[in-house]
């Protein structure tokens, strides 16, 4: 025998948490990161508890986009998130001294399950998961173990993301995961069907990234304010 | 203290899996890797027996279990002593052990793509 006892704990380390939302958008450069890190600092601003596990081990970059330097967990009965703008905020880069994560499938697993089991979210009204791409480990084991993980499906207009997107909504479907609805980034010209949200194409976001003041000042920031109502998330 | 954490997941684990037979006695291993503060994990089991009742008279046997690497990319197979690291970097694979692939290497070839063929972490070895 060779138990891990480790998934006998993750619901109790989740049972504080209201609603989980797991940005997703299975290709990559979508804007997958910097909507969840918008979503978190509005829910923030809006006075809910909020966090923000970054999944993305091998391209972590939530702390680049919200420029959160120098914070490390609190040794407590496990790991305490840092609050950083008024997330708890939750990053592998923490342990990595954001050097590379050269992880495998199983690695990638295991890392998630001990960053699941260790970390003390405490009372939260909304944990936003920023999903690494596609339907790989880091997703199976979300659906696995945060089993009320909302998804919240980002698209651009390029056909090459639409695609993608109807087989990961397919998917949702098939599980019966919710999905909160699309939100289409880089968002030009007409608006395709379907979509619940459209985040104008901004030329001003990269400059704004490591800044949230500038961040929520942006179109991209005040275009996804405008659209948590229509997402369930107002 | 995050040995805490992961106390209360083998106690809890050891509740769930023991079905309705008493518990007497749980086998424990820790893996090298992960380098747990033993004397920390059984203040914390002795702490969470209180919120199980049904561990109230088990008895934990913690057993170290060593590290074996083996590199996928020329197969050599070796263990943790020798692998360089500085007290950061104990410290970071401390809390997630798959950290070893960013800091640890392949003696042999130097890649970082190994696998953690045992002593990874916390695990339960037997129930009874």
């Amino acid at each position: 025998m060779k138990l891990d006892p480790r998934p006998s704990v993750i619901e109790e380390r989740l049972k504080g948490v209201k609603r989980i939302i797991a940005v997703t958008g299975w290709k990559g450069g979508i804007g997958k990161s910097v909507t969840a890190c918008t979503l978190a600092l509005l829910l923030a601003k809006k006075g809910y508890r909020t966090g923000l596990f970054d999944l993305d081990f091998a391209g972590a970059s939530d702390h680049i986009i919200l420029g959160a330097k120098g914070l490390f967990p609190k040794e407590e009965k496990g790991l305490e998130p840092p609050v950083y703008e008024g997330i708890k905020f939750m990053s592998v880069v923490f342990f990595s001294e954001n050097r590379a994560v050269p992880l495998r499938g199983a690695d990638v697993s295991d890392a998630i399950i001990e960053m699941l089991a260790i970390t003390q979210w405490g009372e939260l009204d909304f944990l936003v998961l920023d999903m690494p791409p596609g339907i790989n480990d880091a997703a199976l084991d979300i659906m696995r173990f945060a089993r009320k993980a909302e998804v919240l499906a980002v698209t651009t207009p390029s056909i090459i993301a639409r695609d993608v997107l109807e087989r990961s909504l397919a998917l949702y479907r098939s599980l019966a995961t919710p999905v909160l609805g699309i939100v289409e980034n880089m968002a030009r010209g007409a608006a395709a069907g379907g979509v619940c949200a459209r985040l104008r194409f901004d030329p001003a976001l990269e400059a704004a990234l490591g800044r949230p003041a500038a961040l929520a000042k942006t179109a991209f920031s005040r275009d996804l304010a405008a659209a948590l109502k229509k997402l369930g998330l107002d | 203290m995050h040995e805490w954490a992961l106390a209360e997941s083998v106690i809890k684990a050891v509740v769930e899996n023991a079905g309705n037979k008493k518990i007497k006695e749980a086998g424990v291993l820790f893996g090298e890797l992960q380098a747990i503060d033993k004397e920390i994990f059984v203040f914390a089991l002795e702490e969470l027996r209180g919120q199980y009742p049904r561990a109230a008279a088990c008895r934990f046997k913690i057993m170290d279990e060593p590290a074996v690497f083996r590199c996928k990319a020329c197969s050599r197979e070796f263990p943790l002593k020798g692998l360089k690291k500085t007290r950061d970097e104990a410290e970071f694979i401390h809390f997630i052990p798959e950290m070893a692939h960013t800091f640890l290497k392949c003696p042999e070839c130097k890649s970082p793509d190994f696998e953690l063929v045992a002593g990874r972490g916390v695990s339960i070895s037997y129930i009874k």
